[in-house]
């Protein structure tokens, strides 16, 4: 494992890159803020710095990892993970590597999976658990949509519940555009997609169920009530094998309440964490 | 020259408004608002019998596919149709061409290598080993496989193929997605050291290193015709350039539809509807399902999205006459599809091993082995010399078939069905 640090940029967070798995995975980290260490695992589409992030960094000190195989220059990297087991030990080397011995964890979609993956596999990891309408169950009546199928504009509409709003602009390049920029967001995007996919193809319950039972932290669950991709329904789920877990229901939220309710959902984690 | 009768065996009646009122044709079509199993029997039976007719008329192949979930070709076994095929025509010169099972969706894909095997000794040594990477639909929607190890389990499961037909010992393959223990396949094929290697793709760049490192055959199969299939074939030919081997034409293959008629007037009356069937309801599939992200690698997604080819033209838009005219059909009298099928396919790509799609979509058995007798007393005979005097020897044919022979029953040919 090493650590390489890098000048923190204008943006005002810390970029580094981490090597794990016997140097074969790349990972970059952006760190911002003050406070206790918070871990923040990024859903299907990929990192990106946003506003919610920054209120985060007001409170804690917020890590957040890449993906592996989503980190720029170093796409191939993913190949060498066969599974989940191999994702949840890079992030326990991730960890390690940062010198995070407790976080808060928070997760949004896949990222929620994998924070509670790596807070069942090491309960003592998690302080206290966030997360943000997260993937890792299923249930026949209430199938979640492979949202790795959709059309860009249907997709968009999946996620957000304002298709056209800033949040959705951000994570989606413009459909019209053709200027390298539109390009290489439109790659990231297709590949954060099939990097993540390789782990929950083609139904994302991975055996969490098995494993669930070893979480210790005391847990939040954010779900829009109005979420198109993986229902409210859900936190169910979670509640049921969770004794120490509560549920905050977001009236208009969609699939990706934090992005665009940012205050509300900012505070709500925050102060869960707090507690 | 070498020429096979291909089949993809559709569902015939499909209704009218079919495209309007169904998200596609693949993975999703409803069973039981659709189909009837009795029909599809017949189906079944029609295909066997028409590649079994092309077979008497004189075609030096039959072609059969593997499909999952759709009713746009659903031979989801294809070894079963080969087998039949290979009993059929045992006797003959004709080669069983399985374009074929597919080893992703195979586990462990030793059952390919065995059924091969099989298909190999019941049919005398005849067998031509297609070995596809199969479509997204197949591998990853319908069969589950994730998206982004579809490929490295095909590259797996070719080595493992390749080394079961050929192994003097028993071996263990310790693989990343296959273990096996104690690998010693009953049967072994009967050509040795094994029956030739058809790659079948859709002009991917990876496909084409992997074919020709491998030495085998690369087919195109495309729906497009020759005249968009040119940049891809040229592209092909770098890379067999590039890497050193030599530019026999058997290297390649390529599929393309036709309907042979009287003349070019009676063509477009007979077949238009069925082609047009075929076009705008059989290929009705949404964008997205052909790629999912992480099927491609890195490398091939950024150079499609950075160099969209001009959106190829939605057929749905076009009619008979446009398809015939852009060549994606090669329609009319026999002379027509002799001379269209001489320049513009085989010259033109440099195509050794031709496949020709004759039952077309929703077009009705006596039609289509009326298509098929036409195509083989008018058109093959004029076409079976192309290469001839440049000398190349078709390693990627059975070598007993090699030789050009006599059809399976002189004079059935001309007499029709």
């Amino acid at each position: 494992m090493s650590v390489r640090a890098d000048a923190p940029p204008a943006t005002g967070y810390q970029e580094r890159t981490v090597t794990v798995w016997q140097g074969r995975v790349r990972m970059r980290v952006l760190s911002k803020g003050r406070g206790p260490a918070l871990v923040f695992f990024h859903g299907p589409w990929g990192l990106t710095w946003d506003p919610f992030l920054d209120r985060l960094a007001e409170s804690f000190t917020v890590h957040a990892p890449e993906h592996p195989g989503t980190t720029p220059d170093a796409h191939d990297d993913v190949y060498h993970l066969d599974g989940l087991w191999d994702l949840v030990l890079c992030y326990d080397e991730l960890l390690e590597a940062l010198g995070i011995r407790q976080a808060a964890f928070v997760g949004h979609s896949f990222g929620g999976m994998v924070a509670c993956e790596v807070a069942a596999a090491y309960p003592e990891r998690a302080r206290r658990l966030a997360m943000i309408a997260p993937l890792g169950f299923w249930r026949d009546p209430d199938r979640i949509v492979n949202w790795m199928m959709l059309e860009p504009g249907v997709l968009r509409a999946h996620i957000f519940r304002d298709p056209d709003g800033e949040a959705a602009r951000r994570m989606f390049p413009r459909a019209e555009a053709q200027d390298a920029a539109t390009t290489d967001a439109r790659v990231r995007l297709m590949w954060a997609m099939g990097t993540t996919g390789k782990f929950i193809w083609p139904i994302p319950d991975k055996g969490l169920k098995k494993r669930i039972h070893r979480v210790k932290a005391p847990t939040l669950l954010v779900w829009g009530r109005e979420d198109r991709l993986v229902p409210a329904v859900y936190a169910e789920e979670f509640t049921r094998r969770l004794p120490n877990a509560r549920v905050e229901l977001v009236s208009d939220g969609g699939h990706a309440p934090h992005l665009e309710q940012t205050e509300t959902i900012a505070a709500t984690i925050r102060d869960f964490l707090n507690q | 020259m070498k020429i096979s009768a291909f089949h993809l065996m559709p569902y015939r009646d499909l209704p009218a408004d079919f495209e309007q009122r169904y998200e596609s044709v693949w993975v999703t079509p409803p069973w039981w608002e659709l189909a009837d199993a009795r029909r599809v029997g017949q189906y079944y039976n029609w295909t066997l019998d028409e590649l079994t007719y092309a077979a008497k008329c004189g075609f030096d192949g039959v072609c059969t596919n593997e499909h999952h979930q759709n009713a746009y070709g659903f031979m989801p076994s294809p070894n079963l149709m080969g087998s039949v095929l290979a009993r059929a025509t045992n006797g003959s010169n004709v080669a069983i061409v399985q374009m074929g099972a597919t080893l992703p969706t195979s586990n462990p894909p030793l059952r390919v290598a065995e059924e091969y095997a099989m298909l190999d000794c019941i049919s005398g040594g005849r067998l031509v080993a297609g070995l596809p990477l199969g479509s997204p639909m197949d591998v990853n929607l319908c069969y589950g496989i994730t998206p982004m190890e579809h490929r490295e389990r095909y590259r797996e499961a070719v080595e493992l193929t390749l080394k079961a037909w050929q192994a003097r010992e028993i071996f263990s393959w310790n693989g990343r997605y296959f273990q096996l223990a104690t690998v010693n396949l009953w049967p072994r094929p009967i050509q040795q050291p094994h029956p030739p290697v058809w790659i079948p793709g859709s002009g991917s760049i990876s496909t084409f290193d992997f074919a020709v490192e491998h030495d085998v055959c690369y087919c195109f199969l495309s729906y497009s015709g020759a005249k968009s299939a040119k940049t891809m074939m040229d592209g092909y030919w770098r890379v067999v350039e590039q890497k050193g081997r030599d530019l026999n034409p058997y290297r390649a293959g390529f599929l393309q539809l036709v309907v042979v008629a009287e003349n070019d007037a009676r063509a477009e009356e007979k077949y238009a509807r069925h082609v047009e069937y075929f076009y705008h309801k059989c290929l009705h599939v949404p964008g997205m399902w052909f790629s999912p992200p992480g099927n491609q690698d890195y490398r091939s997604l950024v150079a499609t999205l950075s160099n969209p080819v001009r959106r190829a033209e939605n057929p749905k838009n076009l009619r008979y006459r446009d398809f015939v005219e852009k060549g994606f059909v090669i329609a009319g009298s026999p002379a027509t599809v002799r001379d269209r099928l001489k320049e513009e396919v085989i010259k033109s790509l440099r195509v050794g091993n031709l496949m020709v799609l004759l039952q077309i979509g929703s077009m009705p058995h006596e039609l289509a082995l009326e298509n098929i007798e036409l195509f083989g007393r008018e058109v093959l005979p004029g076409l079976r010399g192309v290469w001839e005097d440049e000398g190349w020897e078709n390693r990627w044919w059975p070598e007993r078939l090699r030789q050009r022979a006599t059809p399976m029953t002189a004079g059935v040919a001309a007499g029709g069905a």
